[in-house]
């Protein structure tokens, strides 16, 4: 186990260099004066006299060959320098570190609640297959991965908040805060968020245990005289589990993207928010940081998931 | 031998007749109704992006401002936008929209991730590793983040969208095609061939491609629901295709602001987006199941 | 009549697929007596899997058990809830199966030693530790070495041979009264075949249980059974002593097997004889005798009757053949 370990961490760091390539190059592609990056298009740029720009390319290394400038960058971001934001005129470290509890808040409980309910409903339907049970939760799931995110949270925002004035609809507090505040500001994100995850973790688990239902070795097991709990509990789940968390490491990267829109409709402070106006303020500083990090961070937990995958099934831990 | 046996003939009992492929394949397909259903909106939705000038009753991008902010009513099936623009009109163009970049963005993703996947499964090695490292760095972006990023850096408007969409879909396909490709390679046909004198290439080209069209096929059919949610999510977000020009995502965004008052500018398109993707997501499961049911714990 | 440990009478299973009725098991009768070892005899597909797993009530939807009587030390199982109490009960503790494909019959995911230790817990209710040394000694006796480093392996880390044993330890562990051995060696190579068949008899020998063994393999029968049934299309065809079907086989069929197998003292030269044709299709199958296509001993009485049921023969055997009798 051990040295499957290993092995993926050695992975996860090589992959965490290419992202740090993609992400560099990309912006790259940028068309125009590359000092558009840090500066933005600013008018200042273009009344400035040649050696005046000349003298800011040296300031932030553009002169120098590109393999350079990437090393350099790739510096600074390691020592905790991810720039100064073009728009908002401060250390992109800062902006992040004050968003991203709030992002992370929402995006966590909407991930927890999204595969927990969604392997408990996976597992129903599939047990109980064919009765009524199965049939609410695989139409659930189904009308679950069609949603559009956003507009779910209009709908939700419409019902619930407008019209029956239950919940706020937008705004966000720390729950250290105001704890019952919080928990209904985020009650309606959280939903919008989780939906998704929730009704594609439901659906594979419905038919991974269908799959592993069928197997001799479950045969086996009935034949040894355990009941229904025991053969689905020990026997089957796990086994049925085994795709369902390469899913798990996708969602994650779903809950990412889904904030970038529930922020959106419900206001919400969040990492996403800010690159979404980052990239109408073509703040490319952060619009760079900010992509990195989020990278990096499901580079980071697709690691832990794999590391589970080799815990789940002990035939891969020899890959 | 009796006399019985050689005056009676006896038949041997034939083999059950094979069912035709083709036929149970189209038993399987059309089992489900829904699946059947999902196959009607698809055609609804092709007919409507083709003939949308045809059918759509009033200009989709132009508005009568005498009209703004109807509600629905004979004149106007759906009511009317802020600028007078017919609701339904700009409904019907939607669906081009969604078409195009759904079926441009399948393409290029579809081509892009084969070859990556199928070069690096058949050849692996050094190659293969750093093929599949760099489609998983892809994989480390959230599709939305992804195609939000080249969005800004290239620059709004559809084909930039088609573009970062389908960068952004490609690792789906690498890796389904990689895992292909490792497993066909194994077969005894492929060592055959090779024993053959087939080159490299004809091996790819004859046996591993067209062995794993299928489940390419499903995948493109499940991706599709994505990627339109994905387009959808970005025209909403204000990046791609921008008012006026009619999409279904921006026409729910454009509807936020009246959504107490007028809440079918939202909701009407929402519905649009919702029924094209569980109509592809039905079809695309149909299609799974009936091509190869082993299928469901991969795909 | 002495009464038996297991009697089956007339059973029937069917299997509704979108083919048509497929009557897997159509009116089998056999019997097992303490402490025999009986042979179950067929080709592929004749039905005598389904009838072991209908004995142990673990035949699920399209298949369905439609008549008969499966009594097992007095009590017709048929009476039970398929997975009620009662037949959890007997599962593993009375009857035990040991299944034909070593690769896929045990859990990938959970160590051979749980795998036995839940035996032993459920139904003899031992707690953790006292399992784990019972499942060592089980283990040490089917000829695994080293079992104390071995039980918390995995099933993957075992060659299929040993994965047997490992389910011939899981299946014996209970002290059942009758164990049913499922084609246990058609997938493994013929010197592993040889040692599990011996250990087999070894252990049923040791614990004092019953043997049923389902094979297409007349050798393995030949040595090991004491009573045979030869099976053909879902009935049981011809049933007897060992010896006496080896040395006059009575119906055509078994003729036919016999003559099909080589044997050690065979004069040279004389050529294998196969059973020409194929195994019925067993949907819609004509009323007269299954076997009557195949048979090069047909009397005009095979054509008029429908299937012979099982008759006596002289010296007591049982046949299912107008000729023969």
């Amino acid at each position: 186990m051990t040295a499957y370990i290993v092995r993926r961490l050695v992975m996860a760091v090589f992959v965490l260099f290419m992202v740090t390539l993609v992400v560099f190059f990309v912006m790259r592609l940028i068309p125009g004066d590359p000092l558009i990056i840090f500066l933005g298009q600013s008018a200042q740029l273009g009344s400035m006299s040649a050696e005046e720009l000349e003298h800011l390319r040296k300031e932030y290394g553009l002169d120098k060959p590109i393999v350079v400038q990437y090393v350099n960058w790739l510096r600074d971001i390691t020592s905790g320098n991810l720039g100064t934001s073009i728009y908002y005129r401060e250390k992109v470290g800062k902006l992040l570190m004050e968003r991203f509890p709030i992002t992370l808040h929402i995006g966590l409980t909407a991930y927890v609640v999204a595969n927990g309910l969604g392997v408990l409903l996976g597992l129903l339907a599939a047990v109980r297959r064919g009765t009524w049970i199965d049939a609410v939760a695989t139409t659930f799931a189904n009308v679950g991965i069609t949603i559009p995110v956003f507009w779910l949270g209009l709908l939700l925002m419409y019902v619930l908040g407008l019209k029956l004035g239950w919940l706020p609809i937008s705004g966000y507090t720390s729950p250290f805060q105001n704890f019952w505040l919080s928990m209904k500001q985020i009650i309606m994100p959280v939903a919008c968020l989780s939906v998704t995850g929730l009704a594609v973790i439901a659906r594979q688990t419905r038919s991974s245990m269908l799959e592993v239902i069928r197997q001799d070795y479950i045969r086996t097991a009935w034949s040894k005289g355990l009941g229904e709990r025991l053969v689905i509990m020990r026997h089957a789940l796990k086994n049925s589990l085994i795709p369902v968390i390469t899913l798990m490491g996708i969602g994650l990267g779903l809950v990412f993207g889904g904030s970038v829109l529930v922020e959106t409709v419900f206001a919400i402070p969040g990492v996403g928010r800010l690159l979404v106006s980052s990239v109408f303020a073509k703040d490319y500083v952060v619009i760079q940081s900010g992509t990195l990090i989020i990278a990096s961070i499901i580079v980071m937990i697709n690691l832990i998931v794999d590391i589970a995958y080799g815990w789940l099934d002990p035939r891969i831990r020899y890959t | 031998m009796s006399a019985a046996s050689q005056s009676q003939t006896v038949q041997f009992q034939e083999a059950p007749p094979r069912v035709s492929e083709w036929k149970r394949f189209r038993r399987v397909f059309f089992q489900r109704k829904i699946v059947l259903f999902g196959l009607v909106v698809l055609l609804l939705l092709f007919f409507t992006a083709a003939f949308a000038p045809w059918i759509a009753p009033y200009d989709p991008y132009r508005g009568n401002m005498a009209d703004s902010l109807q509600h629905p009513s004979k004149k106007y099936w759906l009511g009317t936008d802020i600028q007078g623009r017919d609701v339904l009109s700009r409904l019907i163009f939607g669906a081009r929209t969604t078409v195009m970049v759904g079926f441009l963005t399948v393409l290029m993703a579809a081509s892009a991730g084969m070859i990556m996947g199928l070069t690096a499964g058949y050849f692996g090695g050094m190659t293969g590793t750093v093929i599949m490292r760099f489609v998983d760095s892809l994989m480390a972006f959230p599709m939305l983040l992804l195609a939000l990023v080249l969005a800004a850096v290239l620059g709004s408007g559809i084909h930039n969208v088609i573009i970062a969409l389908g960068v952004a879909t490609t690792p789906g396909y690498a890796r389904v095609m990689y895992g292909l490709t490792l497993s066909l390679r194994e077969n005894d046909y492929v060592t055959a061939s090779r024993a053959m004198g087939a080159t490299d290439r004809q091996i790819m080209l004859r046996h591993i491609l067209p062995n794993s069209l299928p489940p390419v096929i499903v995948l493109v059919t499940l991706q599709l629901g994505n990627i339109i949610l994905a387009e959808a999510g970005l025209s909403f977000l204000g990046i791609g295709i921008k008012p006026p020009g009619a999409a279904w995502g921006a026409m729910v965004f454009d509807g936020y602001r009246y959504l107490l008052t007028h809440p079918v500018l939202s909701f009407a398109p929402g519905l649009a987006i919702m029924l094209v993707v569980f109509a592809f997501n039905m079809v695309g499961d149909g299609l799974r199941d009936a091509l190869d049911p082993r299928l469901r714990g991969l795909l | 009549m002495t009464s038996h440990l297991l009697e089956v009478r007339n059973l029937r299973t069917y299997f509704t697929t979108e083919a048509g009725l497929v009557k897997a098991v159509d009116g089998v009768s056999y019997y097992v007596d303490e402490q025999e070892i009986v042979g179950l005899v067929g080709e592929s597909g004749c039905g005598k899997s389904v009838s072991q797993l209908s004995v142990l009530r673990l035949i699920s939807s399209p298949g369905e058990i439609v008549g008969g009587k499966i009594i097992f030390e007095g009590e017709d199982l048929l009476q039970y809830e398929p997975n009620g109490p009662e037949m959890r009960s007997i599962r593993g503790a009375k009857i035990a199966m040991i299944f034909q494909e070593p690769m896929t019959s045990l859990n990938p995911v959970l160590t051979i030693g749980r795998q036995v230790t839940e035996m032993l817990e459920i139904h003899l209710g031992m707690d953790k530790d006292a399992a784990r040394q019972r499942a060592i000694e089980l283990l040490r006796m089917v000829g695994i070495s080293d079992p104390e480093g071995r039980i918390d392996d995995y099933p993957h880390q075992f060659s299929g041979g040993m994965r047997q044993r490992v389910m011939i330890a899981m299946a014996l562990s209970c002290n059942p009264r009758l164990l049913i051995a499922d084609e246990p060696t058609t997938a493994l190579d013929v010197t592993t075949q040889a040692q599990l068949l011996e250990l087999m008899k070894d252990m049923v020998e040791r614990f004092r249980a019953s043997l049923v063994l389902v094979t297409h393999n007349l050798g393995v029968v030949a040595r090991y059974a004491k009573r045979i049934y030869i099976m053909y299309a879902g009935r049981i065809v011809e049933a007897g002593p060992t010896k006496k079907i080896f040395s006059s086989p009575k119906h055509p069929y078994t003729m036919g097997l016999l003559k099909c197998i080589p044997r050690l003292d065979e004069r040279k030269g004389r050529k294998l004889v196969p059973i020409e044709g194929l195994p019925p299709n067993l949907i819609d199958m004509p009323p007269t005798c299954a076997f009557l296509p195949r048979c090069d001993q047909r009397i005009q009485r095979c054509f008029e009757e429908p299937w012979p049921p099982l008759m006596e023969a002289e010296d007591g055997r049982l046949v299912s053949c107008y000729k023969a009798v």
